[in-house]
């Protein structure tokens, strides 16, 4: 009897969510419901701009992944098959709202203006990041799992105190961005950022990229219920959008987006897609996963379908030609300006350490500094 | 002069930088209406409002990564952690994040959260409610990590803090939070990270801080009695360690004991003891020596008298030392 009893509630045997998808994998336009009002906007202007961010984000991924190859990054984490995921959110945000990354947003940060280059630069080791996030609106990379969805809630908190929230004026409405992954839905710190969230009505979206894979994980290890589900019992509403289909990202995440500056509360949004890559370049999935199963996803390529849609519209050729051009020229400047990064100085590991001066680190920086003047007046001696 | 016990100190210090700066937020568990559990935000929330004194999720992890949050944009959030051990469950956002992001942001990011800790022993409670974490958390850079043991302090050190653009770990020793004393609210101490010589001795030096700072005066005193003049030194800053005044004391008496809660081992006495070891090797006619907590989990209250230090095992330190 009490099988049974858990058997009828375990939601593992129920039939599919839904999943709004407004572009087939073939590049068919479909009506999606109550979110066609917020994809009926773009226009095919629009569309084309969607596609060559896709296509250079893609590029950039590319470069990325050989630069390690070849001994120029320590690590590279592709995003490769999250373009429109990504992208579909970078271009639902006003220039007030305010992302807090993993460190896999690579298509995000490119619609928020963050250099490729500086991205390459972190996974190069010049340093930790280092751009300047009230520059951008675009937070530092978090490479501990879901850390970030704290700083995003209680960011979203600080503007709900400012008031920048269901004013009615789209200059000031503020949303903030949670990214995180499936496999930080398992962290103690997002159920943290749902639970704060829920309580103070914080205007936060949280945007789920379900890529199926931590590092070996599938999502099964992490979790018994659909991911969109899981704000439910925080008082935070899910969806699942198709992550793979850039307009109904677009669209949901408009819509959402919309919703949380309002003040109608935080939401979830799960994007279903797949990490056609690896975790990073140290990561193996011929070890944990099946090539079949890879290959079905292949199937459902976000720019693929795209430009099949955009072909479709009457869409010159001489257009993709154009945009590949353009990605050449980006992969050539980034591959420059990447391989000819200067040696960062030692000084850096102790000017940031804390803003104002600390006896120890000053400390240790002159006795440091001093040590490696050392070697430079030995060697200009034994000229 | 006002005559405040050191709670009070503390929240007269809330109070004003509050007044002074409206993105000054209070962030904790029972801090509103209740006032915390030991009343520090006592009626801050009933004068500032809901919005400015946040009873938070009895979620420690949450409580500093969201005040992180708030920082970036542009709030100043002090937290209150209820108990010194109740704050294990935030070490991973203080760690990595909160005391990383301004080098990780490569120093365009500053993070000016303050979060306030109830530590040390000797009020009789059940176990993790009388730790001392504070040299489990100066290991990491980034923080800034100081402890008053006076109402004077409490005031001014409270509001330095806040003012800090640096994350700042602000111990309050909580068996004192009762005692009390004169507060000069028209001028500040020496500065947060100054070390302060208490009194001035002769024959051996004498570094303690927080909650010991009272049994070491007593020591002071007992010393003195047995004809030994003992300097007296409140750290007041663990995070810098203000070496320079140890130093200089040491040259002058040749010894040095340090004294605190948490245990010896790999404590703030460990490192006080190799930094003045190297700076006044030739000055030194003993070994430093440490007195403080055992390598040992907390006792039960039955026993934490054993586990603390106090006047006799301070003094038989002071005699250790001088016995070489």
């Amino acid at each position: 009897m009490t099988s049974n009893i858990a058997q009828a509630s375990d939601s593992r045997t129920s039939s599919e969510p839904r999943m709004i998808q407004m572009l087939t994998p073939d590049g068919e336009r479909i009506s999606s419901g109550e979110y066609d009002a917020f994809a009926a906007e773009l226009d095919d202007e629009d569309l084309r701009g969607f596609y060559k961010d896709m296509v250079l984000v893609r590029r950039v991924d590319a470069e990325g992944n050989a630069l390690q190859r070849q001994g120029q990054l320590g690590l590279w984490a592709p995003l490769l098959g999250q373009e429109a995921a990504q992208i579909g959110m970078g271009r639902a945000l006003r220039p007030q709202d305010f992302v807090f990354p993993t460190y896999r947003e690579h298509g995000v940060a490119w619609c928020r203006g963050v250099a490729p280059e500086t991205l390459l630069g972190l996974f190069r080791g010049q340093n930790h990041g280092g751009w300047d996030p009230q520059e951008h609106n675009f937070h530092t990379y978090t490479i501990v799992i879901g850390s970030q969805t704290l700083h995003a809630t209680g960011y979203a908190m600080g503007v709900g105190l400012d008031g920048e929230v269901g004013t009615g004026d789209p200059a000031r409405d503020t949303a903030t961005v949670a990214c995180f992954g499936d496999g930080a839905t398992s962290q103690g710190d997002v159920s943290e950022a749902l639970t704060f969230a829920g309580a103070f009505n914080a205007p936060v979206l949280f945007f789920c990229q379900n890529n199926q894979w931590a590092i070996s994980e599938p999502t099964s290890v992490q979790t018994r219920v659909p991911l969109f589900m899981r704000g439910q019992g925080f008082g935070v509403p899910g969806v699942r959008v198709d992550g793979n289909d850039i307009i109904a990202m677009y669209a949901v995440a408009r819509a959402s987006l919309d919703s949380v500056r309002a003040g109608h509360g935080p939401m979830l949004i799960e994007a279903f897609t797949y990490r056609m890559g690896a975790h990073t370049t140290a990561d193996d999935p011929t070890k944990y996963r099946d090539a079949a199963t890879t290959e079905a996803w292949a199937a459902k390529d976000p720019i693929t379908r795209l430009r099949a849609h955009l072909e479709s519209l009457g869409t010159p050729e001489e257009f993709f030609v154009e945009v590949d051009a353009e990605a050449d020229a980006l992969a050539a400047r980034i591959r420059e300006n990447c391989i000819s990064m200067a040696e960062p100085d030692p000084a850096e590991i102790f000017a940031y350490a804390y803003r104002e001066p600390h006896s120890l680190v000053e400390e240790e920086r002159a006795e440091y500094l001093d040590y490696l003047a050392s070697f430079e007046d030995s060697t200009e001696g034994a000229r | 002069m006002p005559t405040l016990a050191l709670s009070k100190a503390i929240t007269a210090g809330l109070r004003k930088a509050m007044e002074d700066d409206d993105k000054v937020v209070l962030i904790g568990e029972d801090i509103g209406k209740l006032g915390g559990v030991f009343r520090v935000t006592e009626g801050l929330q009933k004068d500032f409002g809901q919005r400015r004194v946040i009873d938070a999720p009895l979620a420690e992890s949450g409580i500093v990564g969201t005040s992180i949050g708030m920082a970036i944009r542009g709030y100043r959030p002090v937290i209150e952690i209820q108990f010194d051990a109740f704050i294990y469950p935030a070490y991973d956002q203080i760690v990595t994040q909160l005391a990383k992001l301004h080098n990780r942001t490569r120093g365009h990011e500053s993070l000016p959260v303050v979060i306030r800790v109830p530590y040390g022993g000797g009020i009789g409670s059940p176990e993790h409610h009388s730790e001392s974490p504070e040299a489990v958390f100066a290991h990491h850079a980034g923080l800034r990590i100081i402890s008053p043991s006076t109402p004077h302090d409490a005031y001014w050190m409270i509001q330095e803090a806040i003012d800090s653009p640096d994350p700042v770990m602000f111990f309050e020793p909580k068996r004192r939070y009762w005692l009390r004393g004169e507060v000069d609210t028209d001028n500040r101490g020496p500065g947060p990270h100054t070390a302060q010589v208490v009194t001035e001795g002769t024959d051996v030096t004498l570094v303690a801080y927080g909650p010991l700072m009272p049994t070491a005066a007593d020591v002071v005193a007992a010393a003195a009695d047995e004809g030994t003049s003992v300097e007296l030194i409140d750290l007041r800053s663990l995070n810098p360690i203000d070496f320079d005044t140890i130093e200089a004391s040491v040259k002058k008496t040749g010894r040095l004991v340090v004294t605190h809660e948490a245990p010896v081992f790999l404590g703030l006495g460990a490192e006080i003891a190799a930094r003045i070891t190297e700076r006044s090797f030739y000055h030194l006619e003993a070994p430093v020596l440490r007195v403080g907590g055992f390598h040992t989990p907390y006792p039960g209250s039955k026993l934490e008298h054993h586990y603390l230090p106090d006047l006799d095992r301070i003094l038989d330190g002071v005699d250790r030392v001088l016995a070489y």
